[in-house]
Formats: C-alpha cells, structure tokens, sequence
C-alpha cells in the first residue's frame, strides 16, 4: 500500500517536474486546449444566461377557459372550486361576460358595431395563470380542463414558449456538438503530446522494462501527463470565459442603464465549473490512454 | 539449487538466422559462469533468452524453475527482477544523475525511499562512484559507465547478475577492477554468468568456462 502511493508520488511529481521543465512546450499545449474548450464553454455560458434572462423578463402564459354561453351561476361556481383545487393553478381571474362586451365596447370603433347586437353575444371566461411555463405541461393542462363539464374551450397562449423552448434546443445542440468536435480535437491533441513524450522518453521506458518495470509503471506518469494538460487546459477555458465575460458586463453595464434594467452575464455555477475541469482533465487522460496503448506495444523486446 | 537451466534451445531468428541450435546447459546458484566463443557465436543471445528478453523458438529455458517460453506477459517483469543486468552499451539514462540511474530499478519495484536511497548510495560506493553521484553519466569516462551501470544492476540485489561484454572496451586496470567487483559479488552468493571474450579476466577469476561455437556449445 504505501509502495503503491510512493509510486503514485514520484510519478506524479516526475510528471511535474517534466512539464515545469519545459515551461513554453507546457503553455503552448495548456493554451491551444484552453481555447478549444473555451468556445463551447463560452456558448453555454451566453446561453444558459439567454434561458435566465428569458424566465426572468418573458411574461407569464396565460390559459384562456371560456365556458359554454348559456352556463348558469352554478356552473361558473363550480369551475372556480375546481381552479381553486388543482395543483397545477396558481392564480386565476374571473371575466364575467358582462364585463368582458364592456372592455369590448370601451375599444374605439367597436361600440357601433356592438350597439347592433340584441344580447350579449361572449360567454363567462377565467384567466389562468398556471404553474408550469413550459409547453408540455401547458398542453397537458389544456386538455385537462378542457375535459370540465360546461367548458367551451381553453386557449393558450404557449407559441412564444414552445418558440423560445425550440430555439434553445437547437443552441442546445449547437453547443453540443461544437463540444463534442472540440472533445476530440482535445484528445487528439494530447495523443500527440503523449506520442511525442513516449519518443522522447524510449530510452528510459526500453530500460525500465529491460530491468522489470510493469506495464503500469511505464504507463503511469504518461496518464499523469495528459491528465494534467487536459485539466490545465480546462482551467484555461474557464479563464478566458471568466474574461470574456469581465469585458462582455462593462459594455453590458451601459446598456443596462439606458434600459433601466440589471444586466449582466453569469460564469459558471460551482459545479459546473468542477464538471468542466473533470472532463477537460478525463478527455486528456483518454487521449493519454490511447496513445500508450498505441505507441507501448512498440517497445516491447519479448 | 539449479539457477537456470535450458534444455534443447534453438533460437531462430526472422530471416532464418539460427543463432543457437540445441543447447542444453545447467547453471546453479552461486556459480560463476564466463560464455566465450567469437563474436556471432550465440552468446548475446544466449544472456538474452535467460533475461527472458528473447523466447526460444524451441526447448525450454527455465529461471528459477520459471518455463520462460509459456510464461504470461504479466509475469516477465516479475521475472526480470531476479536479474541485475549489465548492457555492452550500458543503457545508462542520460537525462538524470548518476545517482537517479541507480534509483531506478528501486523506484521500479518500488522500494521505501529512505531505503532506496541508502541502497543507491551503497551500490555506488562498491563501484567507487559515491563521489560523483551528482553528475551527469554523460561526464563519466567509459570504465566509470560501465562500473554505474554494474551499480544499477546490483542495486536490487538480484541473484543473478547477467553481463554482456562488461570489460568490453575498458582497458586492463579498469577490466581488472571490474573483476574484483563481480568477484566479490559472487562470494555472497550472487550467481554470474558473463557473456566475454576477455581471456585475462577468465584467468584471474578462475570461472565455470562455456564455449559457444556457431550456435552449440563445444566443450
């Protein structure tokens, strides 16, 4: 056990010390994957910011119940029992339709053309506010009270939700697959940084087999190595996202102040950044692990 | 106790080189074992095949009652181990101390490091190379390379110690020295096989002599 963590140890600070020896090689490396990592990381940032700003600014949807015209007092009370008790309400107002022919006929122009009708001509309505903003659940609660007895129809206003909700899926998408193009280039970058330490190191690992070195001796500091690089080259994403943003919330502050409203973008949560490091630091040790399994078996002597 | 022991060996090489045709020989712990012959005759590859550098092509090569033909890949560097190794070219790092050369085979097994430490600096003082352990092996004149890679290969205290050519290109007071060393080495008990052509060491350590000639051995 303790020989296992001294291993451990003088690999890992082998691994150091060789990147601390080379210090421009390290950097260069360290900022090539930092700028590939920051580009999907920056779109996610601007866009989790879009979806922040979208819930915070976009109005609430509203669901439209209009009940049958010749419903009685008792109907319209029933309903209201029923909004009262259902989970998925969270406030609603009732549009008797009276009062609705009068919003009606206070709109300039239409009070000639409501002075023709000979009754009032608009059934009872209740505004609902629902709970759930997002498209599925309002569809879901559409039908749902759209079932009730005396109920004409509902209408919802969920168009700039279910447009907002597709937009986002395809930057979604877009950052994903920028992120998966960029995971690669991450990789194949340190599986040529490692091919390239192995051919500088052949001596080294061509004796220490000669003399009785396992295979995960002579693997260890290489696996060491691309998962430093690829954690360096995480934490230099994050950094220059940090930047961008730094310069992006000053312009952002002017107009801010023009509109009246906070503006500001927001790096990363906490785990999010701590997700970001471990897959920058698991992508360079799996270009690592490639590498060795490729460029290893060469020096085999048996 | 029998060390090594091969029995029928052939090695042919791709090419259809034979290097060894049906050598059979015994090796026990603690002898001392000189390998002669012309240069071509089999005897690098002869150290090869005990290190388990090299599989025979046929018979067996047996190391401490280990078949080295039909041993897992996982087992060879436990295997090695066994051996202190001394190289022709000597295979010395050129990238760390003289001192980091020697640490090696300890870091590899993974030895304690206060131990390791007072390891390596005994093997270097039996070579007397304790006063240059700081410097670089590349400063070191060809006897002393030879003589750390020695230290290198006795530093695990293996009990066996395989050498190829070791006073190769050394001249007489360093060769003779070396003869000491493996001398001494043998008299606690560390079983040497030297592949050599140097007739003058064979007369002053007075060794087990085998003859390769052409692939057999002739005796």
């Amino acid at each position: 056990m303790m020989a296992w963590f001294t291993a451990h140890r003088l690999a890992f600070t082998g691994t150091f010390g060789r990147l601390a020896g080379a210090p421009l090689t390290t950097l260069f490396n360290i900022a090539v994957i930092g700028t590939a990592l920051a580009l999907p990381t920056g779109f996610y940032v601007l866009l989790a910011n879009l979806q922040g700003l979208a819930q915070q600014y976009a109005p609430e949807p509203q669901v439209s119940l209009f009940l049958a015209a010749d419903a009685a007092a008792a109907d319209v009370r029933a309903i209201e029992n029923r909004l009262k008790a259902h989970a998925g309400v969270t406030s609603f107002r009732f549009v008797p339709r009276a009062q609705a022919l009068d919003t009606l006929r206070r709109r300039a122009g239409l009070a000639d053309l409501l002075a023709g009708l000979t009754q009032n001509p608009l059934p009872d309505a209740f505004v609902v506010i629902p709970a759930a903003g997002n498209a599925a659940a309002l569809e879901a609660l559409r039908s749902e009270l759209r079932a009730w007895p005396r109920v004409a129809e509902v209408l919802v206003d969920s168009d700039w939700a279910r447009r907002l909700d597709n937009l986002l899926a395809i930057g979604r998408y877009a950052v994903l697959m920028l992120a998966a193009a960029l995971a690669f280039a991450l990789v194949a970058i340190t599986f040529n940084t490692i091919r390239l330490q192995i051919l500088t190191q052949r001596d080294e690992i061509e004796v220490s087999k000669l003399i009785g070195a396992t295979d995960g001796y002579i693997r260890r500091p290489f696996l060491y190595l691309g998962t430093l690089i690829g954690g360096s080259g995480g934490l230099a994403a994050w950094i220059m996202v940090w930047g961008a943003l730094q310069i992006f919330n000053r312009q952002l502050g002017a107009l801010a102040e023009l509109y009246g409203i906070p503006l500001a973008l927001t790096h990363l949560s906490a785990t999010d950044s701590a997700y970001t490091l471990l897959f920058a630091a698991w992508l360079g040790w799996f270009g690592a692990w490639l590498s060795v399994r490729r460029h290893l078996i060469a020096y085999d002597p048996i | 106790m029998t060390h090594i022991a091969l029995s029928g060996v052939s090695k042919r090489y791709s090419g259809g080189h034979d290097a060894l045709a049906g050598v059979s020989l015994n090796i026990a712990a603690g002898e001392m074992v000189f390998i002669t012959g012309h240069s071509g005759a089999g005897k690098s590859t002869l150290l090869k095949l005990m290190a388990a550098i090299e599989r025979p092509t046929s018979g067996t090569v047996l190391v401490n009652g280990q078949n080295i033909g039909t041993l897992r890949p996982r087992g060879i560097p436990f295997l090695r181990r066994n051996f202190g190794l001394v190289f022709q070219d000597h295979k010395l790092l050129f990238d760390r101390s003289v001192f980091d050369n020697v640490m090696l085979p300890l870091d590899i097994v993974g030895f304690d490091r206060r131990e390791a430490v007072r390891r390596a600096r005994a093997a270097l003082d039996k070579v007397g190379l304790l006063q240059k352990e700081k410097a670089q092996p590349i400063t070191l004149s060809g006897g002393e390379q030879q003589r750390l890679c020695i230290a290198r290969a006795i530093v695990h205290r293996p009990a066996i110690l395989l050498a190829d050519e070791p006073t190769g290109n050394l001249d007489a007071d360093y060769a003779a020295a070396i003869g000491d060393l493996l001398r001494a080495f043998n008299q606690v008990g560390v079983t040497i096989v030297l592949a050599t052509h140097d007739l003058q060491l064979a007369a002053r350590l007075n060794p087990r002599i085998i003859e390769v000639r052409a692939g057999r051995l002739a005796s």
